[in-house]
């Protein structure tokens, strides 16, 4: 059961092949037999998960269930959901019990979807490797000695793994994409505003989304269309009809235009994975797809207005976390400096409070027009940028990360850390959306190829990448980790 | 030297709406601690404020309200500072681009002049919670019912010169937001706060001088004395050579005085930036001109008015326009009566000592406006006399009859005018004061001007106050200047 797609699970469910309790209790089997290793989950909700595959049995024996309805996921650590710890990986909420669900929970678990859990990830979705998270490293079903990626890294392993056959993940800069780039899996970060932040803990506000993570484009069509839509508690979320995702999975790509951003392929980009991504694009030209150079000139802009712009926004999401209300609280403060004072300094981690620090300079008297400003000039450049490319081609593919998967500990510096986000950070600055599809690998790990939209063309983009999909296997292939005879 | 007052009021309006400015939590005032607080109004992790549209409204009237520029696009800034009663380590306010544009306020002065205050902008923003410091053995207590509570931080040009103009100013703002209906304007509990800029200069300078900011004064009376405290200390500061420093101050009623509470180099970095949660407030045309058209009769309006078209004093219009209660028991009993200085005289004269000896406010009157009306027509018709009407006005006052003619009536205070009855009681009364009439038939006419008194007073006596006093004055001196 645990190497099957969303969509072939939900017909499996619905001929009665099995019930959602056997499919829950063998998933959960296989989460307490692998998990110890691969730490991709903070918490596991086993007697909640249960209760629930129960509901979605009675309710499919009584001719009540939708078409999810049954069907395992896991939701990154960042989500609130009531009554179940609430962390975004870090100490600093590793008491925090939400009193609420997160929009995107309530629209799945009102689908009848089970969550099986709670995934691990970089603290406060800092990160791209998955090692900044308070519960110890993500490792890579593929390679045990490389990073999942991050920061939805917990989600990327579980499913890589078989653990659980979909995950809700986050993508500020690459979160989603390149996690799903190293593990082998597909995800989706849709349009800044297609889906609801409400429930998700911020921390970049104007780029966070969240997005699905799954084992096909047509999977993650399915549960993009369960969690987008408007909700009157995210101002920011759009107004803006739904289409059925599946609805254009399978027309033709004949007369596609691509363009391959020609600073998406130089230096700094691997060999192996260039190779890859060039075979992927000869595949989609065999599928009747025109290809053709295109140029975004400020995208080596975007990593220096991002570390501006996300810092700035995070030093200010994150000054709630005083050891007030909720949350870590440091032992008999003397006074109230005190608290606030060890209270952070214990709570956060060494990259939060590295962002933290930079956000509050950037936002400083003297500094703001230098940094803040200039940095959403910048923004607005680069966002012209896809504009004017999306003139001219249907869609833009190029590699989702310059390398496959690195070694844990491999990168102690953090700006070598932040230039691996140099292909997916421009994406957020500028609100499109982008999937990542497997396409090969190097050096044994795979390699994600990301395919970029037009605002609001995740139908397109799930098109592309689900016929890309009919016509290889990149995505079905799966580890050795976890195998029952391994 | 002459010295110069320069002041500048920063007034937080509470807005009268029933839920608070980014939640759906009720902003009503007493309730237990933490009861009206929803997990946006915590700042819990995730959650995220949704602007209520009838805030906008509310500021966008007090725009109108003072002929202010109301921007089309408006936008909200995140203030970070860490305090415990501020939940998410900043305060979402306006710091760039306020919803309300410059706009002025006129204020009457005690000799009836008026002058124009400018207001430099106005602005949104969300209320902190509350820091309890008592009751918790040597801990703070946190109440969180008014966060997120919304306000409007009315800011002034520092065109005002006296801690008169002040209150004034606070006076004036607070007649409009009232008439508006946008705050019930309850200084008690909080529904205006005012933050005051201060600097003297010697008369006849330009430059301003250093500015002290006194926060948190929260009476008309307490501005008044924390700008005067606050006066003589800077003259006093500088006249011995001392400087003042750039400073925020709070002023303690008890001792009456301001104290130094944080200089300039202790002020935080606010870190002002755009709130990325929030989009852009963006005002069409028609939303702004439906609000205008709606707006009821401002109280310049209506001073202007009452002194034009009802012929009254610049004193009585302002008083009587000075809060919408007042404006609207005015025009009822006017409308009622017909004239309108006979209505401003009794609703100031009797009326207000009335409510003032009682503790009462105009809109609890237990003498409706309707009633009071009708007692002045019965003294324009000379159904009765001015002191059968104070009777009349205690009787409706005490629950003694429903209409001033009941009361008459039942009292027997109608007024005589028949020559003949008058007659008869004077007769009995110069019958009855020999001894009187001796002596007045004795004095010259300085001294006769007086002693009259006696003999009407005597006559009304007898006619139980319902003579007419005019005819029993008019008749006294013709038969006693005949005796």
């Amino acid at each position: 059961m645990h190497d099957k797609t969303l969509t072939e699970l939900a017909t499996a469910l619905a001929a009665g092949e099995f019930s959602s309790r056997e499919l829950t209790e063998s998933l959960l089997a296989r989460i307490e037999r692998l998990d110890g290793e691969l730490n991709s989950f903070i918490t596991v909700t086993a007697e909640q998960a249960l209760q629930a595959a129960d509901a979605a049995d009675a309710a499919r024996a009584k001719g009540e269930a939708g078409p999810l309805a049954g069907l395992p996921l896991a939701l990154k650590d960042i989500f609130c959901t009531r009554g179940v710890r609430t962390s975004c990986g870090s100490k600093m909420l590793d008491n925090f019990v939400s009193p609420y669900d997160a929009t995107v929970v309530e629209k799945l678990a009102a689908a009848g979807t089970i969550s099986l859990g709670k995934t691990n990830m970089d603290e406060f979705a800092m990160g791209s490797s998955n090692e900044n998270s308070h519960y110890g490293p993500v490792k890579n079903p593929w390679d045990l000695t490389a990073v999942p990626g991050g920061s939805s890294g917990g989600s990327a392993a579980a499913v890589a793994a078989g653990l659980v056959p979909a995950a809700l993940g986050t993508d500020t800069g690459g979160s989603i994409r390149q996690p799903a780039a190293f593990c082998g899996i597909t995800g989706l970060k849709p349009t800044y505003g297609r889906v609801s932040r409400y429930g998700m803990v911020a921390y970049a506000s104007s780029l966070d989304q969240a997005g699905p993570m799954a084992r096909s484009a047509e999977d993650c069509a399915l549960l993009l269309g369960t969690i987008a839509g408007h909700d009157l508690r995210d101002s920011t979320s759009v107004a803006r009809g739904v289409p059925d995702y599946r609805a254009e999975l399978e027309a033709s790509l004949s007369g596609l235009k691509i363009g391959l951003p020609k600073e998406y392929f130089g230096d700094g980009l691997a060999p192996e994975v260039e190779a890859a991504v060039r075979d992927a694009i000869k595949v989609y030209e065999s599928l009747g797809a025109s290809v053709r150079e295109v140029s975004l000139p400020h995208t080596d802009l975007a990593i220096p207005a991002y570390y501006v712009i996300a810092p700035a926004e995070a030093s200010s999401n994150l000054s709630r976390y005083d050891g007030v209300r909720f949350g870590h609280r440091c032992e008999n403060p003397a006074d109230l400096e005190d608290l606030y004072k060890r209270t952070r300094a214990e709570g956060f981690g060494d990259e939060v409070k590295r962002r933290i620090l930079i956000g509050t300079h950037t936002l400083s008297e003297g500094f703001f027009d230098a940094y803040y400003k200039k940095a959403q000039q910048v923004r607005r450049l680069i966002r012209q940028d896809f504009l004017d490319a999306f003139e001219d081609v249907d869609v833009l593919m190029g590699p989702a990360s310059p390398t496959p998967a690195f070694d844990l500990g491999a990168k102690k510096d953090p700006v070598s850390m932040y230039l691996q986000d140099i292909y997916t950070i421009a994406i957020n600055l500028a609100g499109i959306p982008g999937i990542s599809v497997p396409a090969g690998f190097a050096s044994g790990r795979p390699v994600g190829l990301q395919i970029l939209g037009p605002h609001f063309a995740e139908q397109q983009l799930l098109n592309v990448a689900h016929q890309f999909q009919q016509a290889t296997d990149w995505h079905r292939r799966q580890p050795a980790f976890g195998k029952e005879n391994a | 030297m002459q010295w110069e007052a320069v002041i500048g009021l920063e007034v937080h309006v509470q807005l009268a709406t029933q839920s608070k400015i980014f939640s759906g939590a009720s902003t009503a005032f007493g309730a237990e601690p933490n009861t009206q607080a929803c997990a946006v109004d915590l700042g819990l992790p995730g959650v995220l404020p949704v602007l209520n549209e009838a805030a906008v409204a509310m500021a966008v009237q007090f725009g109108l309200g003072i002929n202010a520029e109301i921007p089309e696009t408006s936008i909200f800034d995140r203030k970070n500072y860490f305090y415990p009663d501020l939940p998410k380590g900043y305060q979402t306010s306006q710091m760039y681009h306020p919803i309300v544009g410059p706009g002025e306020v006129e204020i009457s002065l005690e000799d009836g002049s008026t002058k124009r205050v400018r207001v430099h902008h106005a602005h949104l923003e969300e209320d902190a919670g509350k820091s309890l410091h008592e009751d918790f053995h040597g801990m703070t207590g946190i109440d969180l019912n008014r966060a997120g509570t919304p306000l409007l931080e009315i800011v002034s040009e520092p065109d005002m010169r006296s801690a008169k103009e002040a209150v004034a100013y606070i006076k004036a703002l607070h007649s409009i937001v009232t008439y508006l209906g946008i705050s019930d304007g309850n200084m008690a509990e909080g529904s205006m706060r005012c933050d005051v800029n201060v600097s003297v200069r010697p008369k006849g300078q330009e430059t301003l001088g250093t500015r002290a900011e006194i926060k948190n004064v929260n009476s008309f009376r307490f501005v008044e004395k924390a700008i005067a405290y606050e006066i003589e200390r800077q003259v006093e500061l500088i006249e011995e050579g001392g400087k003042v420093v750039q400073e925020t101050r709070l002023y303690d009623p008890e001792a009456d005085e301001t104290r130094s509470m944080r200089t300039k180099e202790e002020a935080n970095d606010y870190r002002y930036f755009p709130c990325p949660d929030l989009l852009p407030v963006v005002l069409d045309q028609a939303y702004v001109d439906h609000l205008r058209d709606s707006l009821p009769e401002l109280p310049s309006e209506k001073r202007a008015r009452f002194e034009s078209e009802l012929g009254l004093s610049a004193y009585d219009a302002s008083v009587l326009s000075s809060t919408r209660p007042m404006a609207e028991y005015f025009e009822a009993v006017k409308d009622s009566c017909g004239d309108a200085k006979l209505a401003a005289n009794w609703v100031q004269g009797e009326l207000a000592g009335q409510l003032n000896r009682e503790n009462l406010d105009i809109a609890d009157s237990p003498i409706s406006a309707t009633q009071l009306g009708g007692l002045i027509r019965r003294v324009i018709d000379e159904t009765i006399n001015g002191k059968a009407a104070k009777q009349v006005f205690m009787a409706l006052w005490n629950g003694e009859g429903e209409t001033a003619d009941e009361v008459i009536e039942a009292k027997g205070l109608k007024q005589v005018t028949d020559t003949g009855a008058i007659e008869a009681m004077i007769d009995q009364v110069i019958a009855d004061s020999p001894v009187q009439v001796a002596q007045y038939v004795e004095a010259d006419e300085a001294k006769r001007g007086k002693m009259i008194g006696y003999f009407v007073g005597q006559v009304m006596k007898a006619s139980r106050g319902t003579a007419n006093p005019q005819q029993v004055n008019a008749l006294l001196k013709q038969k006693l200047d005949q005796s």
